[in-house]
């Protein structure tokens, strides 16, 4: 095969790969949005529970899920929903590893690097 | 609650087919919304303006499944200079006041919005730029897409990476400051730097607001700026806008995006400087 049969070659795998990465988003954000509905749902039956304080501690809000308080499955949605777009450029590494494309393995993990750092600031920063 | 709660599912619909089909994370109608009409702290329209960025950013992205029209590589690798900036705005925001930003990014943005009429006022047809420079080449960022108004798939290479590359940095300082998608300066950073085709710039910067923005809505979320009961009705509102906008995105042609763009970035620009003007 030559060298640019190989390339076409991969940019189609590329495309392949960015069906699956949308595939696996899709299965994210359905996730957060079962969580945030779930609350919703709850919430509505008990509407008195949206003036209690919202849980920010993953502790408190684990303690609410299994007892199916509103607002923690409202906060667990939300977190849900702000990991998707780390979902996926932790999919997009795997992808760009398949194409054996080694320059972009690289660069979108270090923007996975940056990214941890910030996630781990903003956690101690509280 | 149930009126605050129909208010919040409207604006979300709003805020995502407008923010998918422009390329802005929604905050624009978002933070007005909810600062001015009712008269909501500034810190949790802050966080439901993260919220919002986010829900348009994935919203579009699953839309976007069958399409290609953004540039993962593209994308990928202005996110490292995305991805640092919003880690200097995050750290920076805890010592340094933002009003002074206001102010700056606001009068940047009417810069953006004279550019844009500028270029309408100029060419007809859209012009693309067909060979890419030395770095873009080496970089591998050129790339094409279906177009579906003009029906012929369009190839495209870019100029100018250090250039968009900067102003990616300063959007992502503006990110982790004010808790912005700064869609505006990362399209302003592909397809007014890099001469990226203006659908290709706006999907790619729908991807590129989601990842800038997680990280500075975790600080946000374990600060307890992010109100369930506000963010929750918006984002699922904006997920179902934004998966209408940006189908309907690429039936319109570049032109009518671009008219559209431009009295919403001047009303974002006023907004912004307002908000600087508010201390005094």
């Amino acid at each position: 095969m030559t060298k640019e049969m190989q390339q076409t070659q991969d940019e189609k795998n590329l495309a392949h790969m960015e069906v699956v990465i949308g595939k696996i988003m899709r299965i994210g954000v359905a996730l957060a949005l079962v969580a945030m509905l779930v609350g919703f749902v709850l919430l509505c039956l008990n509407p008195q529970a949206a003036n209690q304080p919202f849980p920010t501690r993953l502790s408190l809000i684990w303690q609410g899920l299994i007892s199916w308080q509103p607002l923690a499955w409202m906060m667990f949605g939300l977190l849900l929903l702000i990991f998707t777009p780390v979902l996926r450029v932790v999919v997009s590494i795997f992808a760009f590893a398949k194409i054996h494309d080694h320059l972009y393995v690289a660069i979108t993990t270090l923007v996975l690097f940056i990214l941890c750092i910030a996630i781990v600031y903003g956690y101690h920063a509280r | 609650m149930v009126t605050q709660t129909l208010i919040m599912l409207v604006t979300g619909v709003v805020a995502g087919a407008l923010g998918s089909i422009l390329g802005l994370g929604g905050g624009i109608i978002v933070t007005p919304v909810l600062t001015i009409f009712m008269s909501l702290d500034i810190k949790y329209a802050v966080g439901a303006s993260i919220i919002a960025v986010i829900a348009t950013s994935s919203g579009s992205a699953v839309a976007f499944l069958k399409d290609d029209v953004l540039n993962l590589r593209v994308a990928m690798f202005l996110e490292i200079f995305t991805t640092l900036g919003a880690l200097l705005g995050a750290i920076l925001s805890g010592f340094f006041h933002a009003t002074v930003l206001y102010f700056l990014f606001g009068a940047l943005l009417i810069f953006q919005a004279w550019n844009m009429w500028q270029k309408l006022r100029g060419s007809k047809t859209e012009t693309v730029l067909t060979q890419s420079d030395a770095l873009a080449e080496k970089l591998e960022l050129n790339g094409e897409y279906y177009d579906k108004q003009e029906g012929k798939t369009i190839q495209y290479g870019l100029e100018r990476v250090p250039g968009g590359a900067a102003v990616m940095f300063g959007a992502g300082i503006a990110s982790g400051l004010l808790g912005i998608g700064s869609g505006a300066f990362k399209v302003m950073a592909m397809d007014g730097v890099m001469k990226m085709p203006l659908k290709a710039s706006s999907a790619t910067s729908n991807l590129m607001m989601g990842v800038t923005a997680a990280a500075s809505a975790t600080v946000y979320f374990f600060n307890g700026m992010i109100n369930p009961v506000i963010a929750v009705p918006m984002a699922l509102g904006i997920l179902v806008g934004s998966t209408i906008g940006s189908h309907v995105m690429q039936y319109l042609p570049a032109r009518l995006i671009r008219k559209i763009f431009i009295p919403v970035v001047l009303i974002m620009a006023l907004q912004l400087i307002f908000k600087g003007m508010a201390v005094f």
